[in-house]
């Protein structure tokens, strides 16, 4: 795979702000616009780049009632497959919103969202236990979010500076 | 009798005359929807360990005076961060002295060595304190131009040709505020080559030396022959985001360490407790703050040069501090005029040039110390400005 000019540079761009337009990405990282557009398509193209969107606070929308779940999961690994084939098996689901092999005391942790207890319950004992292989369970309730992917969920506050100082 | 305040005021202060943009200040302040780039402060909030360390010496009780000089962990820690940054060796004890921020560490050197008439040599456009701090002492501060066409660096010729018997002082403001000029090693050489003819003292106000683009800053003080001759002023405000914090300090020659500690210990007694202690956990963990700061004002820094020179107004790349200093005479404007101009018309607050000494004159500072959408949208306003007026 040829290497991407500026990668690094230009996915530490994207990630704090992907509405920034291509002059200006091109101006930040010294690149011609030619050059940022090719680059991004390449990332794009490779799976580095795998989507864009708004960073959102879901509690301010009204009428979006979602709950929140993060689930350990114990498993024992499958013969020739280890962990792959479960977790496969696991990330298909649309109500799985984040998948991850840990080390410690649990194999699995997961995201899971839903939009009642009740419905994330039913995903766990239906869908989750019961797979072959999965050994136990340990349901978590999301009861405020703070902090998401380095974003503080408060509104931000003012510039408390002078307007002018020297 | 009548009190009159007059009859009592010293000649000194009331010659000193206020500053330029105080007016204009006022008025931006009381403005709605006012979007500034006017602000000489970082816009980030001291990192959040730094600021727990501070909290954490509460907490402890440390709600006393510290010595005289500073807490000598403090001191130490700046005597290794002076070594690992800038390759400069002082002794902790003898040659540091923590400050109410850099601007005291300037006031008490020039306090401790300006006799009446005595001249410091002034590089200008800078910071606006050392020439009536100057005045204060009694002695005759001396504007050295710098341009845009030599990048604002002072150069060796300029210095030579202000150079007098009486002068016993050069301020060398770098990386400098307004322009963002630096000096390079190359030209700094070239100014001790001429120091080393004389018998003149350095004031070097680093107070910028973290934030530089393309290049690490270099003290004047690690060239030949100059350690010895030059006070070195630093502090935390702008690499840390320390502002509000108020401290710095100054590190130099012992005997002149010794004589500024009296006016601080008489003034002032000892810099903010809670301050020193946050400053400790700065200096011992803070690089990679510095490193993170200094990438985003270097987009910023990108994009705002970008702008100005697209729109038309000519604008020097600056290589260090925080701000742009571009040309506004195609508009045919003078500096003051531009500045009221696009504040009452478009409502953005920049300041003149000349506010940082007259050879400002055709220029404004803008900071880029905002977010990108604060700059971007002040670029926005600034342009329709520039059409209008054009």
């Amino acid at each position: 795979m040829a290497e991407i000019k500026n990668a690094k540079k230009l996915v530490d761009i994207l990630h704090k702000n992907c509405k920034l337009s291509l002059e200006q990405v091109a101006t930040m990282a010294d690149m011609t616009v030619p050059e940022v557009a090719a680059a991004i398509d390449a990332l794009e193209a490779n799976g580095t780049i795998l989507g864009y969107g708004a960073v959102i606070n879901w509690d301010k929308i009204q009428g979006k009632e979602t709950v929140t779940a993060y689930i350990e999961l114990q498993v024992s690994p499958q013969r020739h497959k280890g962990f792959n084939r479960l977790a496969e098996r696991i990330y298909q689901f649309p109500e799985v919103k984040s998948l991850n092999l840990m080390s410690g005391n649990y194999d699995f942790g997961i995201t899971v969202e839903a939009s009642s207890i009740q419905e994330i319950a039913m995903f766990v004992s239906e869908r989750l236990a019961p797979m072959e292989s999965v050994l136990d369970t340990a349901t978590h309730f999301v009861l405020k979010r703070y902090k998401s992917d380095g974003v503080i969920y408060d509104v931000p506050t003012d510039d408390d500076r002078e307007v002018i100082s020297l | 009798m009548t009190f009159k305040p007059e009859n009592f005021l010293s000649k000194a202060v009331t010659q000193l005359p206020p500053s330029g943009i105080r007016k204009f200040f006022d008025i931006a302040a009381e403005m709605d929807d006012v979007i500034s780039l006017g602000v000489g402060e970082p816009d980030f909030v001291t990192p959040w360990h730094i600021r727990d360390e501070g909290v954490y010496s509460l907490e402890k009780g440390h709600t006393h005076y510290t010595p005289n000089r500073g807490l000598s962990e403090l001191r130490i820690e700046i005597s290794n961060y002076m070594k690992r940054r800038f390759n400069l060796s002082y002794e902790p004890l003898t040659q540091t002295i923590v400050t109410v921020g850099g601007s005291e560490a300037i006031d008490i050197f020039l306090r401790s060595v300006i006799e009446p008439g005595d001249e410091v040599l002034i590089p200008e456009p800078s910071f606006v304190c050392y020439k009536p701090i100057t005045q204060l002492c009694g002695g005759v501060a001396v504007p050295v131009l710098t341009t845009a066409e030599h990048s604002f660096k002072l150069t060796a010729e300029a210095l030579s040709s202000a150079i007098t018997e009486k002068t016993k002082v050069l301020v060398l403001p770098y990386p400098n505020n307004p322009t963002g000029g630096i000096m390079t090693k190359e030209d700094l050489e070239e100014i001790a080559e001429v120091i080393r003819k004389h018998d003149i003292m350095i004031l070097s106000d680093e107070i910028y030396a973290e934030l530089t683009y393309g290049r690490k800053h270099i003290s004047i003080a690690s060239i030949d022959g100059m350690y010895e001759r030059t006070m070195v002023v630093s502090g935390f405000s702008k690499a840390y985001a320390m502002t509000g914090w108020r401290l710095g300090y100054a590190c130099g020659h012992p005997d002149i360490i010794t004589q500024m500690t009296k006016i601080h210990q008489y003034a002032i007694m000892s810099a903010p407790t809670t301050a020193q202690y946050a400053a400790i956990e700065a200096l011992r963990n803070g690089d990679n703050d510095i490193e993170v700061m200094r990438e985003e004002y270097d987009s910023r820094r990108k994009i705002i040069v970008s702008g100005f020179n697209s729109m038309g107004l000519d604008c020097f790349e600056p290589e260090g501090a925080f701000y742009a200093f571009p040309s506004i005479k195609s508009t045919g404007l003078s500096s003051g005029d531009f500045c009221e101009k696009l504040l009452y018309s478009n409502k953005v607050a920049v300041i003149p040039g000349t506010a940082f000494g007259d050879c400002g004159e055709g220029h404004i500072r803008c900071s880029y110390a905002y977010s990108l959408e604060n700059i971007n949208e002040a670029l926005e306003r600034i342009e329709s400005f520039v059409k209008k007026v054009r």
